[in-house]
């Protein structure tokens, strides 16, 4: 999804605060440990974790420190997978308990492709309203392929509860003025895209 | 009573741990235990030692670059199942690797140790990938024009480090001295090692 979550490239943000200030939250590290209770008893995977926060609302996303996105994400599954109820959640706070909007549909990866380290290839030009990790910077770009990672889930299915087909990723490099021609300062950029996301470039004669 | 205000987050986050402890769900000490280990076990210091050793051992080195997930784990070092590939990049003088998660902020947490605040911040999210001299310049790395920028955005499940610049200074120096040099700032790629051990460096 075009989500908020989507920040590369993103124009407007001010100075980065660097170094970290160090603070002390006890309830971070107690929403790191049930984030990591729900993994590890496979209440979830990573893609439904991710797209947990990605299903948050845009305001409650930006405004929210990066260990309430973790704390949403497990609330918020936890509830979907009837492990515990909103109502009780709800019962237990003096305030509303925000957890992420509703799941929509998932989708399957296309038929099996490959591409080859040095082709040439293309970011199709995707639309997908579920989970997706193209970031929308790359949508149609075309980059060079520099590593191949042996193969993982595919996220767009997995992180909806789909049977995921498991297929390489691979590392494609873009030039930074080619994402974005005459705003950027020149780099390459390495994205790591799975398979179903890229397509072939057909020589045009 | 209405209460339309959003709970604190203290308190929501003690809830969801209340209603999983109520259920018998979660085990007694599992929180403790969880975030003993992580603090122990998943550190700067891990990734530093890989470093170290690969500046000492060209045998390492070379298998680290080939395969940074078995390099990790012949150092004792694990991976979580999902992190199925660890991906390490050499910077050169005249070559600057930097990593990054556009879309939320991954990394690989058991090697360099968790994340700091400002890589899961939405301004280096949004800017690295497209302003990265820039950026890296207000974090006080100035490079040179002549420096090539290679900026890893972290969007599959595979994970990216970074093998620093051994600073010439500290050529000759045993690996367990070396790795206490190691930042993990310098395994992100929002700092380069090479003044290390010059006069310069220690007035600091
Ligand atoms: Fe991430």
């Amino acid at each position: 999804m075009d989500g908020m979550h989507d920040l590369g490239g993103k124009q407007g943000f001010g100075r980065i605060a660097y170094p970290a200030r160090p603070h002390d939250e006890t309830w971070e590290p107690l929403a790191r440990a049930l984030s990591a209770w729900a993994v590890k008893n496979r209440h979830y995977n990573m893609d439904e974790y991710r797209h947990a926060i990605e299903r948050m609302a845009p305001i409650h996303y930006i405004s929210a420190p990066y260990y309430e996105r973790v704390l949403t994400a497990a609330a918020t599954l936890l509830v979907e997978k009837g492990v515990v109820t909103a109502a009780e959640l709800a019962a237990r706070v003096d305030g509303t308990f925000p957890l992420s909007l509703p799941l929509g549909p998932g989708r399957e990866a296309v038929p099996p492709q490959s591409f080859a380290i040095g082709e040439t290839v293309r970011v199709r030009n995707l639309f997908v309203p579920g989970h997706v990790r193209m970031p929308g910077y790359i949508r149609g770009k075309q980059g060079v392929v520099v590593h191949i990672s042996p193969p993982y889930p595919f996220p767009d299915a997995h992180a909806h509860n789909m049977q995921a087909a498991e297929e390489p990723t691979y590392d494609v490099r873009f030039r930074s003025t080619e994402l974005w021609p005459e705003s950027a300062d020149e780099a390459f950029v390495h994205v790591g895209v799975f398979q179903s996301y890229l397509e072939k470039v057909r020589n045009r004669a | 009573m209405t209460d339309t205000h959003t709970a604190s987050l203290d308190q929501r986050t003690r809830a969801l741990e209340s209603a999983l402890a109520d259920r018998g769900l979660l085990p007694p000490g599992f929180v403790e235990e969880f975030t003993a280990h992580a603090e122990e076990q998943w550190v700067t210091a891990n990734g530093a030692r890989m470093v170290a050793r690969a500046w000492t051992d060209g045998d390492f080195r070379e298998r680290m670059l080939k395969d940074g997930r078995s390099a990790a784990a012949e150092m004792g070092f694990g991976m979580p199942e999902h992190h199925r590939h660890l991906v390490v990049l050499e910077n050169t003088p005249d070559i600057h690797n930097l990593i990054v998660c556009t879309l939320c902020s991954c990394t690989a947490y058991t090697i360099i140790g968790a994340a700091p605040d400002w890589y899961k911040d939405m301004e280096y999210r949004a800017r690295v990938v497209r302003e990265s001299r820039t950026a890296l310049k207000e974090m006080g790395l100035d490079l040179p024009a002549s420096t090539e920028i290679r900026v890893w955005d972290t969007t599959a499940d595979t994970r990216y480090m970074i093998l620093p610049v051994q600073p010439p200074a500290t050529q000759g120096w045993p690996a367990d001295r070396l790795a206490d040099i190691v930042t993990q700032a310098s395994m992100i790629g929002t700092e380069r090692l090479d003044g290390v051990g010059t006069p310069a460096a220690a007035k600091e």
